[in-house]
């Protein structure tokens, strides 16, 4: 393996050459590097790079790997953080001026997680700011672009992460999901991205922006990899009272390329009227596809309530939010404004200037859907809402493994394109957001391209499905070949 | 539904937000115009449907209450915009 190509590995390559101490984990770290520092002028993907941390625990990672007798799957492989995840020492923004300083004293427990198995940490990635997004463009730093067409968005919020995964800038990265964070951005950028079940990763150090939807997951070149970083994160959380004490499997054991005799429903409200024709296309051939590989196909499936989503998510969302939010206050951390005469006023201010856009009119909705008069007619009722929704998704789960969607109804949009017109920049998580109004669990996979733009097919099953989700994806990824396809300007 | 100009002054009132009158025009457009979307709800049946919360089947989640270290007063004032005699140091809050 030529050391200047390193950084197109996956976790699972790079490990056996780990292992088989062809490579070291320096190379491999050093490399990366040097891909970041090439086109990440053209990509934008990065908010924060550790080199000097990372070079230090890649020696650290070698001297371990040298001397252990079986080395864990991680170990000595360099990743990307999404900046809303806390990372002792290493700053962490949310991609907001409010944050920009903002340096955590402590690890989300993801992060301990990775540690342990010796990952290499490069840094943090750019986002939406405070994961509010569909674009990455409400960064308050810079917008990310697309490795595939450097004119569009990568999606978002988890955009840095889904684009650099996609340019081969890290071997893996971790997102959040709290509408199609993860999911949305895996299928502008032709990656894997899942979002777990609800509770089945510690949401310990994630900055809250809806806590009833946030899921942390990862973000990988291939399905193996996404198994892999499952194994890692996983897992019960005492730091975080809705982590679920379920036993986690290893996600691997099922990474089998059988899917016969599976029954697999397509529902029909996610094949929109205004959904582009390519996506439909790729959507349908990726169907057909699983029906070749021997899973039984339901083409007629309905879930009624599925139009009601969107409205719902976006009450509950920015509710949550605006409580979430009302930390900060310029007093204990952040940015902050002092020249006001009073405290009220001075907390006006550190909020006017230290929040961006779309975040201060999320503020807005949530604080108004929850104030008094209103409460009843849009909180309460969005909460019922949600009860049907997950209603409908539990009746579906009798009769099939798993539902497929489009990821999104659209390929990746021009930047600046929906900037001016937040509720149609907002219907672009039609297909995702209804899967964390349910808790439920799913992934995104490459599914085709039209005009070199990628296309994501999406996978959904009911709560602790994962495992069953990632044989799907895998049986998938391996009769295509639509996840070996690279950026082509880069 | 539509925000008027002294709505949104007053919903922005109690989020302490602070919103320049760009802002406040601009926001009264685009909110009104995400909150007729939300008409749609109308249209749902909810009579007897019980509101959901949170999706998990755990309720009252207790621990142990064991001793464990914390973090050191430097450590939790290290981001602190301002400081004094190792406090956070606040504006007045009294008259």
């Amino acid at each position: 393996m030529p050391t200047d190509k390193l950084h197109q590995l996956t976790i699972h390559e790079a490990h056996m050459l780990l292992k088989q101490r062809r490579i070291s984990s320096l190379d491999l770290t050093k490399s990366v590097l040097k891909r970041i520092v090439e086109i990440e002028e053209k990509v934008q993907a990065c908010v924060t790079i550790a080199e000097d941390v990372a070079l230090k625990e890649a020696e650290k990672a070698d001297s371990y790997i040298k001397t252990a007798h079986e080395i864990t799957p991680l170990a000595g492989i360099p990743t990307l953080i999404k900046d809303v995840i806390c990372t002792k020492g290493i700053r962490t923004t949310c991609s907001s001026k409010m944050l920009e300083n903002f340096i955590p004293p402590y690890d989300a427990t993801v992060m301990e997680k990775l540690k342990a198995q010796r990952a290499i940490i490069i840094g943090k990635t750019n986002m939406d700011e405070f994961a509010m997004g569909s674009s990455t463009e409400h960064s308050a730093f810079f917008p990310t672009h697309n490795p595939w067409d450097l004119r569009r968005v990568p999606g978002g919020s988890s955009g840095g992460s889904a684009a650099a995964v996609a340019a081969d800038e890290t071997i893996y990265a971790l997102g959040s999901d709290t509408g199609g964070s993860i999911r949305q951005p895996a299928g502008f950028c032709s990656v894997v991205g899942l979002k777990p079940t609800y509770g089945r990763v510690s949401r310990f150090g994630l900055v809250a922006f809806a806590s009833s939807l946030d899921q942390i997951g990862p973000i990988t070149k291939d399905v193996t990899d996404c198994a892999l970083v499952m194994n890692a994160i996983a897992g019960h959380d005492s730091r975080d009272s809705t982590s679920v004490p379920h036993p986690v499997p290893d996600y691997t054991q099922q990474l089998i390329p059988d899917i016969k005799g599976l029954r697999i429903g397509v529902p029909q409200e996610y094949l929109l009227e205004d959904m582009q024709d390519e996506v439909k296309a790729a959507f349908e051939a990726a169907v057909d596809k699983l029906h070749e590989l021997g899973a039984e196909i339901d083409w007629g499936v309905s879930l009624p309530h599925t139009k009601y989503a969107l409205a719902a998510y976006y009450i509950l969302a920015p509710s949550e939010a605006s409580a979430n939010l009302a930390r900060y206050d310029g007093v204990k951390y952040g940015f902050s404004e002092r020249d006001a005469s009073n405290v009220i006023e001075t907390t006006e201010r550190t909020r006017q200037f230290g929040f961006g856009a779309e975040v201060k009119r999320r503020i807005m909705l949530g604080t108004y859907a929850l104030s008094a008069g209103y409460y009843d007619a849009y909180y309460l009722k969005a909460q019922k809402v949600r009860a049907l929704i997950k209603q409908e998704f539990d009746q579906a789960f009798e009769k099939y493994s798993a539902l497929v969607t489009p990821t999104s109804p659209t390929v990746p949009f021009k930047l600046g394109e929906k900037l001016e017109d937040p509720m149609q920049m907002y219907l672009n998580d039609v297909c995702t957001l209804p899967v964390n109004i349910a808790g439920i669990p799913a992934i995104s996979v490459p599914a085709g391209f039209a005009d070199n733009l990628p296309i994501g097919m999406q996978i959904i099953g009911k709560p602790f499905s994962e495992e069953t989700l990632l044989r799907i994806a895998f049986a998938y990824e391996q009769a295509t070949d639509w996840h070996n396809r690279k950026p082509p300007l880069l | 539904m539509k925000l008027s100009y002294e709505q949104v002054k007053h919903i922005a009132w109690l989020a302490r937000l602070g919103l320049s009158e760009e802002d406040v025009e601009k926001f009264s457009l685009q909110l009104s115009n995400i909150l007729e979307n939300f008409e749609i709800l109308k249209h749902v049946n909810t009579d007897n449907v019980a509101p959901l919360a949170h999706i998990i089947p755990l309720q009252n989640v207790f621990r142990e209450d064991n001793v464990a270290d914390s973090y050191s007063q430097a450590e939790i004032l290290s981001n602190a915009p301002k400081q004094a005699e190792k406090c956070f140091k606040v504006q007045a809050i009294l008259e």
